[in-house]
């Protein structure tokens, strides 16, 4: 049996409801499935040495604010990019979250890489994630406000660092 | 550990000659014993993955190189390949070896950085003039191919930029025929050097389990012994034709970290002898109207290639709505870029996975416990850009 097939009977029976729908585009194969079936999904990998699913490549986001259509499924969509070493084979597990509270359980406690990846996620994209042990800011200034990966954050807009003893600083660029 | 009351608390950095950029690190330590590490990044942040989102696919490459810049070539490439592979391109045989030679050149450039740097911090000052020595004759093939040293944007979608220099051939068989020797005397010098060996074995260690738990990638990977290098393993730009072994290291120190790095550049040499004895010929662009920039002869003679040419430059080209991720073996480690399409001539979302990023993410498991001064040959054996790290 092919991996693909392995893989997909695998996953669907792991998750069960929670599976949306998978995708193939150039070759590279996603699975979308509901975020709360996510860490579950992620346990059972770790468990089964026949696949071989232990390397968390990546973890990113994207947001999908501008995109009427794609707004309805969730404005956010956050990628785990999953690799087996034994059949050197890379699949991505996708979830979509809501624009409000976009919120999910993190991995860290089964993946050690997942604890910078989620807190760079948290800080430039503002989705949270439950049970981080330290979900701070890494890359940003701590003074900064906003998600600046956020689409609706503008491109150029630079938060005033000074107010001039004025309780409306002037905007800087914008 | 837990942190008592007794622990020092030390800020390392952000200024400190060796944490090889603008990178922080907290540490707390009792006596001489290392509790708790905490790096600290961002100083370098650019946002350069919104700026990307923010241009037209072909005018992102210059900001791919300001990333890792000591491996320019490496990121543009993988960049191309991921544009590539959204936009359903195949180029030309020429350009793969081109790509694949100069890609190893780059390996090399940074790999020789890296041991200059490494054996500073190590005590080893002489080391970093002859690295520096050997890397100006690559920088030489950069500037003839790109005009620039550093920031060349030379690798570009569907091909290069221009075509290769008339004397590349022989510029490059001239460091094939130098740098062997070279990396015979580095090791003379280093590896059974006893101040460089006390320094490096068993400091730093990764288990090869906690390797993948971090994920980690390219040398701090296989230097525990997981044969993963994506030039063999899902192999890209025409690297399944070219002969070359993968060395990997067993103890997970920073010392099979050294003699992978160090063999690494050996296997390149060998990659780059055999591009050169079967560079094809052929165009340097791929022929794709409305993607690719036609030849400038034809944009100076031909109404069609004029307006292509035109429209390229000003509005760039539609890509297809859809997400692709092409992974490639940089230098440091697996560089990634996950890119999705929406249609529209700009990319909805550009990530770049960052080998350096990742791999520093595991300095507090490779010093928690020991001895304080081998801090500085742990941030050095992960050998990271923090250009990268911070984007």
């Amino acid at each position: 049996m092919a991996f693909e097939d392995q893989l997909r009977e695998f996953i669907n029976s792991s998750v069960g409801d929670a599976f949306i729908r998978e995708e193939t585009f150039r070759d590279d194969l996603s699975f979308f499935i509901r975020p709360d079936a996510l860490v579950d999904l992620c346990q059972a990998f770790l468990d089964d040495a026949d696949l071989d699913v232990r390397y968390l490549k990546d973890i990113c986001s994207v947001d999908w604010y501008g995109h009427d259509d794609e707004m309805a499924e969730g404005r956010f969509e956050v990628i785990y990019n999953f690799y087996s070493l034994k059949h050197k084979y890379r699949f991505f597990v996708k979830v979509r979250l809501p624009e409000d509270n976009p919120e999910i359980d993190s991995l860290t406690p089964l993946f050690q890489s997942a604890n910078w990846l989620e807190r760079e996620v948290w800080d430039l994209m503002g989705i949270s994630f439950t049970g981080h042990p330290e979900l701070t800011k890494i890359l940003t200034p701590d003074e900064l406000e906003g998600h600046p990966l956020r689409r609706d954050y503008p491109l150029t807009w630079e938060q005033p660092v000074f107010s001039w003893n004025k309780d409306d600083p002037p905007e800087v660029i914008k | 550990m837990a942190i008592e009351e007794k622990d020092l608390h030390i800020n390392m950095g952000p200024q400190h000659p060796s944490t090889h950029g603008v990178l922080r690190v907290e540490l707390n330590v009792d006596g001489e014993t290392v509790v708790r590490a905490k790096p600290v990044i961002g100083y370098l942040h650019t946002g350069i993955e919104k700026t990307m989102e923010s241009k037209l696919y072909y005018k992102a490459i210059p900001c791919t190189d300001r990333m890792d810049y000591l491996a320019p070539m490496s990121n543009n490439l993988g960049y191309c390949l991921a544009v590539e592979k959204l936009m359903d391109i195949e180029v030309p045989d020429k350009v793969k070896w081109a790509r694949v030679c100069l890609a190893e050149l780059t390996r090399l450039n940074s790999h020789l950085v890296w041991l200059g740097t490494h054996a500073l911090d190590l005590g080893a000052m002489s080391m970093l003039l002859y690295a520096f020595r050997e890397r100006e004759m690559i920088l030489d093939i950069y500037e003839a191919c790109a005009g620039q040293r550093m920031m060349s944007t030379y690798i570009r979608i569907g091909g290069l930029a221009k075509e290769l220099p008339s004397d590349f051939d022989k510029r490059v068989r001239q460091i094939i025929k130098e740098i062997p020797d070279r990396i015979d005397d580095y090791e003379t010098l280093l590896t059974n050097n006893q101040i460089f060996i006390n320094r490096t074995k068993n400091v730093a260690v990764i288990s090869a389990e906690d390797a993948i738990n971090w994920s980690l990638s390219g040398p701090m990977l296989r230097g525990s012994g997981i044969k993963h290098d994506l030039r063999k393993d899902n192999p890209y730009s025409g690297y399944e034709n070219f002969d070359f072994e993968v060395p990997i290291g067993r103890n997970g120190d920073a010392y099979d970290r050294y003699l992978i790095r160090l063999e690494e550049m050996r296997q390149s040499l060998r990659i780059i002898e055999q591009c050169l004895d079967g560079m094809p010929e052929g165009p340097f662009r791929a022929h794709v109207p409305g993607v690719v920039l036609p030849p400038k002869e034809d944009v100076l003679h031909k109404m069609e290639s004029m307006i292509f040419h035109f429209k390229i430059i000003t509005e760039g080209f539609p890509a297809p709505k859809g997400a692709v991720y092409a992974g490639i073996e940089s230098p440091k480690g697996e560089l990634g870029f996950y890119i999705q399409g929406d249609g529209s001539n700009k990319p909805a979302r550009v990530r770049v996975r960052p080998p350096s990023f990742i791999n520093l993410a595991a300095l507090p498991a490779l010093t928690e416990g020991h001895l304080f001064s081998d801090v500085v040959c742990a941030i050095g054996s992960i050998d990271i850009v923090l250009g990268e790290v911070d984007r």
